[in-house]
Order: structure tokens, then sequence, then C-alpha cells
């Protein structure tokens, strides 16, 4: 590990991408590289659908009445935009795609400790997305993506039982995918491979697997029970017979509070490799990011109802919850203070990956800050509701998970194609996403404090300002989207081919060719000394 | 089945992305209590909502409860109890090799799960005669009270339907379960009976085993939340 | 109220303290990001990559600093759970002398009671300087009540009663929002609140024509149903319970306040008086929520010991109930209760700003 050399691709050597070609080689694949890209092209799709949702509301809002869509269709549209969004491009993405093709590299083992299962999850998140796609087709639903009762099980117009049946497919997928992972982490690692050597994005998968196979059954079963009340007319949530609407929310909030957690921490653990890869040191304090991760994820299961401060909780359930949820900020700020100290004296390259990683931060500590203000109890009385809260958790799940995802795939892209893409227009797209996305939300906070509520398809005249801005910004994010789409495709065929370590970073998964072979490795791994090992880096010239 | 992952190039027994057997062994095991954990907060989310409305509707649920058949309920629990014993003499066959014992219990295993999926079976008739089956029949005059004038009748209190739909969706869940249960020991069965297990490898067993357990212990739980709680 | 602002206007008692909070956790959030950004882009610059091969030292980690940043930030979230605490407990607090006014919330629309029986849809009219309690409730599913200009906001959820209380600080005229997603009309079922100076409110309820006080309705509704059948007699009284220590069969004692005479009504088996039988039917399904609020308006009146009216009429039979055809177009699933909008009567002087009107 003490020196990397830049060998030359194998151009001509068996790699998990060219070992067949033919079709059924890919869908019966056991290969944890190529179930990874599997579900990297598959939420590309649905992030397109969730996006053109997102599109058509923010067209639809130009105007105080309603440009675009009648108000039925606008309900629908924000609904397949949250359960696209949430439970088939956030939730999977970062653990699914970069968690699957790299952790197992990472610990150096062949595979994942249960390859059929990996596969089965692949197709059980085809499945539940084709009932989603399917319920689209008919027409959707209008619940939101929250599904609270009774209005979801006893008003709600539309297709909430083939949702409800998408997402719940979906979390078995999650589920699978989570038991996969912790059994990888804790029987896979190579020799000498100890835990506190682990990189830290296997620390972050670790976390983030913990509380995908604790939490999501409680949604499953919620999901369950609203559709059994919507099907067989039964009041389980109902009150009408005596059912409690706000015990949904508990359910419900007890699965969904830890799912933002899903889909983040894994950022965080992106976040940990590019900071320390174009900074070329170890994190500072890699010991307290690794367990902030693991307190996030406990904490994390604490703090539900923070989501309900004003549906009549009582006073002591609020300040509980209030206090708990300032607790989980502190691992977060921790986070946050030792990446920006890992760029002290380090060696700073503004890559496209790093753009992302810088802006991550940036757009991450806005979103966590506007967080704290929605757990502070005084203030949620006012802006619950608002565009204040969508515009903070945009900030979190655009701005944090999104950017960390676009990260991920810029820096993995040379090992997971062996080809670079163009570093300019990288540079180009994240710019523009940044600029795009802060246009996009930043205005949402203003009219959330003003007290604009969510979910109006029309609006009173006092915010069309702050709208019109938000959708300008929203149509520079997506062509900032667009972007890498064509460039990251064109490199496939006319990008450069790369060698073992095109950033001179320090990782197994940089010890091996570019694509990697089909067992991952050319001899077997052995580990001798911490992760991050950047400062023993030694460039031997290129030939 | 066996054709899509490759297999370890020193040990048949072991597949390929493994490094030997015992690591084999370990990663099955954790992966199963890793599952068992889901399962738990699977469940643990009905008892929690279960709970929260024993708690709101304490007479209607007592009734609830009183109208459960406490005998049919304790001999399942008998029933399942017994088949967990079968089921770990069937792990314990298999550690030994002994394929002609795991078939054995594994058979025996079967017969007591079918046996309580009959029962359960016979209690669903019953309630639905009971006229007890939410959305289906639910009434709050209990049928052989029909004819009564009103003064005798004894009326379920409405919430009594509340009751019976978390009665249905629990022990329906746990039905499941244990219909899963039983499908996958008779896969085991012919496994066995293809010789695939050694008292080397037999992982398996011992997994299928640790469900099985688990889904009795749900049931343990089932049985005196659903059908003892009628005092106080 | 309908031009363009930064910040909302603070017009009740309880948005001085709201945004005080705010202001400082916009004090501290603002120093951190600028913080952040400045380290970034000094850092970004000065340690800038100067060569392809360059290494830097290992720095691997630091205590003292550890600490600070887990004890310094962990101490300004106390303070801000404490401050966002107070305010909280503070706003949810009664105020003694309130004025009640009952709010409905039903798709799509709010119905506000006043207790001289003005009633109006989609518009609270309030005095200026003067305590309120609304008592809220939900027709069919959950609503939210919001006043951002208050900075009041309360779920209202079908099945209890909400309150909040108020004193309203500011002349003028504020939006009324629902804040939680209820359905197709869920953008519409929005008002406007008019804060009056106390003689103007006063001429304002005189002017108003009500149809017939809350009182009066609940005292026939009380009557027809053959309430007094029972109360009085085999049930506990309702003379003087309004507001009363209630002793209970479980020995504990409540409070008869109206969020306990609502769950009577609709849910009698949850808290049975001690030593009276629970023979009580429940009236869910049978009385709206509108006539549930008149009828509690009658008993508080009941605050004297003169006996209940005798004997009442049988009940005139079942009232119809909420489902009626939908002239919507529905696919799928369909939903088991369709929202059913008879036109209402709209008070003396309604009409709904033409900018809020559906294109």
């Amino acid at each position: 590990m003490t020196s990397i050399p830049y060998i030359p691709a194998y151009a001509t050597a068996e790699t998990y991408l060219n070992r067949s070609y033919r079709i059924r080689s890919w869908l019966l694949t056991v290969d944890h590289k190529r179930i990874g890209i599997l579900f990297m092209i598959s939420i590309t799709l649905f992030f397109v659908v969730g996006g053109a949702a997102a599109t058509l509301i923010r067209l639809h809002l130009l105007s105080p009445a309603g440009t675009l869509v009648r108000v039925e269709t606008y309900n629908r549209l924000f609904t397949l935009h949250g359960v696209i969004m949430v439970w088939f491009f956030l939730i999977p993405s970062i653990p699914t795609v970069l968690g699957n093709f790299l952790l197992p590299i990472m610990v150096g083992a062949r595979d994942v400790a249960f390859p059929k299962l990996n596969l089965a999850s692949w197709y059980l998140f085809i499945i539940g997305g084709s009932f989603t796609i399917l319920a689209m087709i008919f027409g959707g639903t209008d619940t939101g993506w929250t599904f609270y009762t009774p209005y979801s099980s006893q008003f709600a117009n539309g297709h909430v039982i083939l949702v409800i049946t998408g997402i719940f497919v979906v979390g078995f997928s999650s589920i699978l995918t989570g038991i996969n992972f912790i059994v990888t982490v804790h029987q896979m690692r190579a020799p000498g491979l100890t835990w506190f050597r682990l990189p830290l994005f296997v620390w972050a998968i670790y976390a983030t697997s913990v509380v995908q196979v604790l939490a999501t059954p409680v949604l499953a079963i919620t999901l369950a029970l609203v559709g059994i009340e919507r099907i067989w007319r039964v009041g389980i949530f109902d009150p009408a017979v005596g059912g409690d609407p706000v015990l949904f929310q508990h359910m419900f909030w007890f699965y969904s509070h830890p799912a933002v957690y899903i889909m983040i921490l894994p950022a965080f653990g992106v976040e940990s490799e590019l900071i320390a890869a174009f900074s070329r040191k170890r994190p500072f304090g890699y010991g307290f990011i690794a367990m902030s991760s693991v307190a996030i994820a406990i904490i994390g299961f604490l703090v539900w109802a923070h989501h309900m401060f004003v549906s009549g909780i009582s006073i002591y359930a609020g300040l509980v919850f209030s206090l708990l949820s300032m607790i989980v900020a502190v691992p977060s700020a921790i986070k946050v203070f030792n990446w920006i100290a890992t760029l002290y004296k380090g060696s700073i390259a503004l890559k496209t990956p790093m753009l992302y990683a810088l802006g991550f931060i940036g757009l991450f500590v806005i979103g966590g800050l506007t967080g704290v203000m929605l757990a502070t109890l005084g203030l949620d009385m006012h802006v619950h509701d608002t565009y204040f809260v969508i515009a903070h958790f945009h900030y979190i799940m655009v701005g944090g998970a999104v950017m960390a995802y676009m990260g991920g795939i810029h820096y993995w892209w040379p090992k997971m194609t062996g080809r670079s893409y163009s570093d300019f227009w990288g540079r180009i797209a994240a710019i523009t996403i940044f600029l795009g996305f802060n246009l996009t939300f930043f205005p949402q906070f203003v009219m959330g404090y003003l007290g604009m509520p969510r979910r109006y398809a029309m609006y009173p005249p006092e915010f069309a300002v702050y709208n019109i801005l938000s959708s300008a910004g929203a149509s520079i994010l997506a062509a900032g989207y667009l972007l890498p789409l064509i460039y990251l495709t064109l490199s496939l065929k006319y990008g450069e081919r790369v060698g073992n370590n095109p950033w001179g970073a320090v990782g197994l998964e940089w010890e091996t060719s570019s694509p990697p072979p089909v067992h991952n490795f050319h001899k077997p791994p052995v580990v001798t000394d911490e992760a991050y090992a950047y400062h023993k880096l030694k460039f031997t010239p290129e030939s | 089945m066996k054709s899509l992952i490759a297999v370890h190039p020193d040990d048949p027994e072991v597949a390929g992305h493994f490094e030997d057997i015992d690591q084999q062994r370990e990663s099955s095991s954790l992966g199963m209590w890793t599952f068992l954990a889901t399962e738990v907060l699977f469940f643990g989310a009905l008892f929690v909502g279960y709970f929260v409305y024993r708690v709101r509707y304490p007479e209607a649920f007592r009734r609830g409860s009183e109208e459960m058949n406490l005998w049919l309920g304790g001999l399942n629990t008998a029933v399942l109890l017994t088949s967990s014993l079968t089921m770990a003499l069937g792990v314990h066959a298999a550690g030994h090799g002994d394929n002609r014992g795991i078939r054995r219990f594994l058979a025996v295993t079967m017969v007591l799960g079918l046996a309580f999926l009959g029962i359960k079976a016979i209690e669903y008739a019953a309630e639905a005669h009971e006229r007890l089956v939410p959305a289906v029949n639910f009434s709050t005059i209990p049928p052989d009270e029909a004819g009564l004038p009103s003064a005798r009748q004894h009326p379920r209190p409405h919430q009594v339907e509340l009751f019976m739909i978390f009665y249905f969706v629990m022990t329906g869940l746990h039905a499941l379960h244990m219909i899963v249960g039983v499908s996958v020991l008779s896969f085991l069965f012919v496994l066995t009976g293809r010789g695939w297990f050694t008292a080397r490898w037999h992982n398996p067993i011992e997994t299928a085993g640790l469900y099985w357990h688990f889904v009795d212990i749900v049931w343990v739980f089932l049985y005196p939340c659903l059908y003892l709680l009628r005092q106080g | 109220m309908n031009q363009f602002r930064l910040f909302p206007e603070e017009a009740s008692n309880l948005a001085p303290q709201v945004d005080a909070i705010f202001w400082f956790e916009m004090a501290i959030s603002a120093f951190f990001v600028l913080l952040f950004i400045v380290l970034i882009v000094t850092f970004a610059i000065r340690y800038r990559r100067r060569s392809e091969s360059e290494v830097p030292p290992r720095i691997e980690g630091n205590l003292p600093l550890e600490v600070a940043w887990i004890v310094i930030p962990f101490a300004m979230l106390l303070v801000m759970f404490y401050w966002g605490g107070l305010v909280y407990v503070r706003a949810k607090r009664p105020i003694e002398n309130a004025t009640t006014l009952n709010v409905l919330g039903k798709q799509w629309m709010w119905k506000v009671q006043h207790p001289e029986g003005g009633r109006e849809i989609n518009e609270m009219h309030v005095p200026l300087g003067r305590p309120v309690k609304l008592v809220m409730a939900s027709q069919d599913v959950i609503h939210d009540f919001s006043i951002p200009a208050f900075r009041i906001k309360q779920d209202v959820i079908p099945g209890a009663y909400m309150t909040q209380w108020f004193v309203p600080t500011q002349l003028g005229e504020y939006r009324l929002f629902c804040s939680q997603y209820c359905g197709n009309g869920h953008s519409q079922m929005i008002g406007r609140i008019v804060v009056m100076n106390a003689s103007d409110y006063q001429a304002w309820l005189a002017g108003f024509v009500p149809d017939e006080s809350p009182s009066a309705a609940g005292k026939r509704l009380f009557e027809s149903w053959g309430c007094a059948a029972c109360h009085g007699q085999r049930a506990p009284t309702m003379a003087g319970l309004y507001q009363s220590k209630v002793l209970l069969s479980d020995g504990s004692i409540v409070l008869a306040d109206e969020n306990y005479l609502h769950e009577s009504i609709l849910e009698p088996a949850a808290k049975i008086v001690a030593s009276y039988p629970p023979i009580m039917p429940s009236y869910r399904n049978q009385l709206s929520e509108e006539q549930i609020f008149d009828l509690i308006e009658y008993i508080k009146t009941m605050q004297s010991v003169a006996r209940p009216p005798g004997p009442g009429i049988p009940p005139t039979g079942p009232i119809a109930p909420m489902p009626a055809p939908s002239t919507l177009p529905v696919t799928g699933d369909s939903p088991r209760r369709i929202p059913n909008n008879p036109p209402e009567r709209h008070p003396p002087g309604f009409d709904i700003p033409s900018n809020l009107k559906s294109p």
C-alpha cells in the first residue's frame, strides 16, 4: 500500500463488464458490480420520472392561479414526485449503486455475502417500481407521499392500493440490501482489515443498513394497515369508528424519520471519501466521523414525533422530542467540522467530484441549521407544513444526498467504466446545479416564513415573486442535471481509458484495475495499514 | 439455482465468494438473525398499535378477548411448542449428519405446523359463525342473542371490531409466516433426501430452525395478548 | 393583505416571541454558514494542489478541538431548545377570560361560530387586544388552522377538539390557511382574519343577523334527541357540569371541558361517571360536529341548578348520514366517503376575494 503506480488499463483482460455481453448475463448476474450498474440505470429512470413531475409542479406554480394543470392533477403530481423520489430514487441511490459496487471491494471481498439475495433485491425493486409506474399510468393518486389518514384510507382518489403495494414491495428490496451489507461488513472483511481500518464510506453504509433493517418493516406494516382499511372499509386509523389518525402518524414517522437518515448517512460516507481523496489527507478525526454515523443511526430512531408538534401531541411529548431532535444535530455538526478541518493543510484539487463535495457542505449546513429551527418548538408552530419545511428538506435531500450521489458517481465513474469523462463539462454541470439549486429553494425559505402552506395548487398573489424565482431556478437545475446525463453517456464510448488510480487516491478500490475483474482483485488483498494512509503515498511517474 | 454462483475451488461445499466454510456458516447465521430483527419490528409495530387501542378501549378489548376460544388457542400453543422441540431435534440430528433423523423430525415438525394451521382455520370459522369478522359480517349483537328482546341482549361495544381487526391481522400474518415455514421445511426435506447436508454443512437447516423458533415465539406473545387478557 | 413582503406582519401576542427565537437562530446560523464559507474558500486557495505528486502531512485529529465542537454546539442547541420550549408552552397555556370561538373545518371550508350567534364561513372577526380561545373540530379529514400573521398553527384532527389561544395585537386583515393537505380544495380552504376595535366588533356582531344562537340550536337538539329522558335522572345532570370536576368510575377525576363533553357524546363508554351505569349509546355518525358544538354551547348555559327540561320528545329518527353521491369522476380504488358540499348560505357581506377564486 506504500506506493500506487499508474498501471495501464487491462485493455484486453477480462473485467466484470466484458465478461459476457449477453442480456441474460446481466439479468441473471449475481456480481455485485453488475447489480450496482442495474440499480444505477433503474434509479436514473425513476429520477427522470420524478424530476419530470417536479418540473411540471414548478411550471404550474408560475402564476397564483396555476398555469398548467387542474387541481386534481396537481395533487397527483406532487404525490408522484414525493413517492418516486423518496422510495425509488433517494433511498436506493447511494446504497444500491455505490454501495453495491464499492462496499465488497472496499472490504476486500469477492462479492457480498448473499449474491442471490442481492439480485432478488433488484428484482423486488423493479416489481415495486412497476406497481408504482402502473398506478401512475392509470392516473396516480392524490394522498401525498405521507399517506396521512383518514384522507388516504377513506377520502383519497385514485390508485392508493397500487402505490402502497409498490412501496411495500420496494421496502423488502431495501431490507434485503441492508441485511446483505450488514453481514458483508461483519463477515467478509479481508485479512487485517479491522473495524477501525474501514473506510468511512463503509461505516456510513453499515449504519444505514442497520436503520434500513429496523425501520422499513414498520413502514411496511403501517401501509399494509392503511391498505386493509381502504380495501375492507374498516377503521384502524379512522376516527369515525374510534381509530386514531395520530397513531398512523407515529407509526409512519417512526419509519420515515429514520428514512431521512437512510438517505443522508450514505451521503456522509461519500463526502468523507471525496474530501479525503481531493485533499490527499486522512479525514480529520476519523474515529469521530465513524462513530457519529453510528450515533445518528441510533438517535435517529428517537426523534420521529418532531414531525407532529402541531398535531395535538402532549406538551411533554413535544418537549422530549424537541430535545432529542436537538441532540441528533450534534453528530452531524461533528462531521461538518471534521470535513472542514480535513481541508486544512491538505492538497486540494478542485476536480468535479470535489466541487460537489464542497457544495454539499454549504447546502447541507443550511439544511441542517434550518432543521434545528424546525426542531425548535416555538418556531415550528409557525413554519410547520409551509414552504420553509419544503426548502429545508430539499436542502438536505437534494443539496445533501443528491449532491453527494453525483459527486460519488463522478469520483468512481472511471473505476466503474474504465474511462474518464470531460472534467470541464463536469465542473460546469456542478456549478450549474449548485446555483440552480439555491435559486430554486432559497426563496422557498422566505415564502415559507411568510406562511405559504405546502401542497397548494394555487396561492395568494403576494407569494408570486418567490414562486417565479423558484421556478426559474428549477429550469437551471434541470439543465444542470441533463449535462452529466449527456457527457457521462458519451464518455462510455469516447472517454479516455484510465489506469487503476486516476485520482491518486488511497483505498482498496484503487488497487484493482479499472474496471475491476469479475472477482474484484487479481490477488486477494491483505490489509496492513490504516485507511487513508495518504502520507505514505508515493508517485511513480506515468510510463 | 446453484449454477448462478461459482463453487469454491478447494471446497465443494463452499460458495466461491467465501474464504472457507466457517465464514459461510457465520454469514448465514448472522443473515438470519438480522432478518429476524426485521421481523421483530414487523410484528412489533402491530403489537404497539394493539396496545395503544387496548389502553384506550379497555372494556371493548376485554370483551374481544372473551370472544376468543381459550382452549383451541391453548391447544395451538402446545402444538407449536412441541413443534419447536421436534425442530430442535431435527437440527441436532443435522449436527450428526443423520439424514434419516433430519427427515423424520422435519416431517413431524411440518405435521405439527399444519395441525396448527388447521386448528387456526377452525377458530376462524367459529369466529365467522359468531359474526365477528370485521367488514364481512361483524355484528354488535351476538347471533345467538339476535332473537332476544333488546333488554336481554349483551351487545358488543363497537370497538370490539377494532380488536377483531388486530386479531385477524396479527394471527393472519403469523399464519402466513407458518405457511412460509412449512414450505421451507418441505423444501429442506427434499434436499435432505438428495443428500445435500452433511455434519459439516447443514446451515440451511439451522437457520430454518431459527426462523421456526421465532415464529413460535411470536405466537407465545400473541396468545396471552389476544386470548388471556380478559380479567381486570 | 396581499402586498409583497419579505417578512410577515406581527399581529398577535405570540408573533414577537416566535420572531425573537427566529432572529436568534438566524444569527447563529448565518454566523456558521459564513464561517464555513470563509474557511472552505480560504483553504481551497491557500492549500490548492501545486503539483500532481504533492503529498501533505498527516494530521490525525485533535481531541480538544473535537470536544469543543461537540460541547459548544450542544450548549447552543440546549439554549434553542429551552427558548423554543418556553414559547411553545406559553402558546399552549390557557389565557383567562378568553372569548371562545368554535371553529369547524370540513372539506373545504372553515366555519366559525361566535358565542353570541354570529356564524361565518372562511372569515373570522376578532376584537383587538381581547384574548380568544379557539375550539376546533374537523368533520372529515385532518385540517390545519394556520394564521401566519399570528404565528399560530394547529392541526385539527377529526375525533377530538383542538384548542388554541391568542391575543390579536394589531388591526387589519390577515390570511387564514389550511396547512394540512386535505384534498382537492386544500388550496382554496383559505380565508380572512379581521382584527377590529372592540367597539367595531360589537357593532359588527350586532349587525349580524344570526340564524339561531348556538345554545338555542343546542337546546332544540337536546330536546328532540330526548337527552333529558335520562340526564338528570338515570344519568348525570348537565346543570353546572361545564368546567366542573367529575369523578369517574375508575376513581380518577377529570375536568368537564369541551373535549370531555365531545368525547362523552361520541364515546360515552370511554369515561363513565362514578355510580352511574354505562347505558348511553354512542352518537357517532348520528350528530354532526356542528350539532355537537351547539349541544355543548347549550350545556354551557346550563350553569344554574334549574332542572333540565322535562321528559323530551322521542328522537325524530336518525339524521341523514354524511355520504352523498359525488359528481366527481372517480377512478381506481374509490374512496369510501366522498365529500359533500351543499351550497352554503353565506352570511351577509361575505364574498370570496377575487384572487382566491378558482381559475
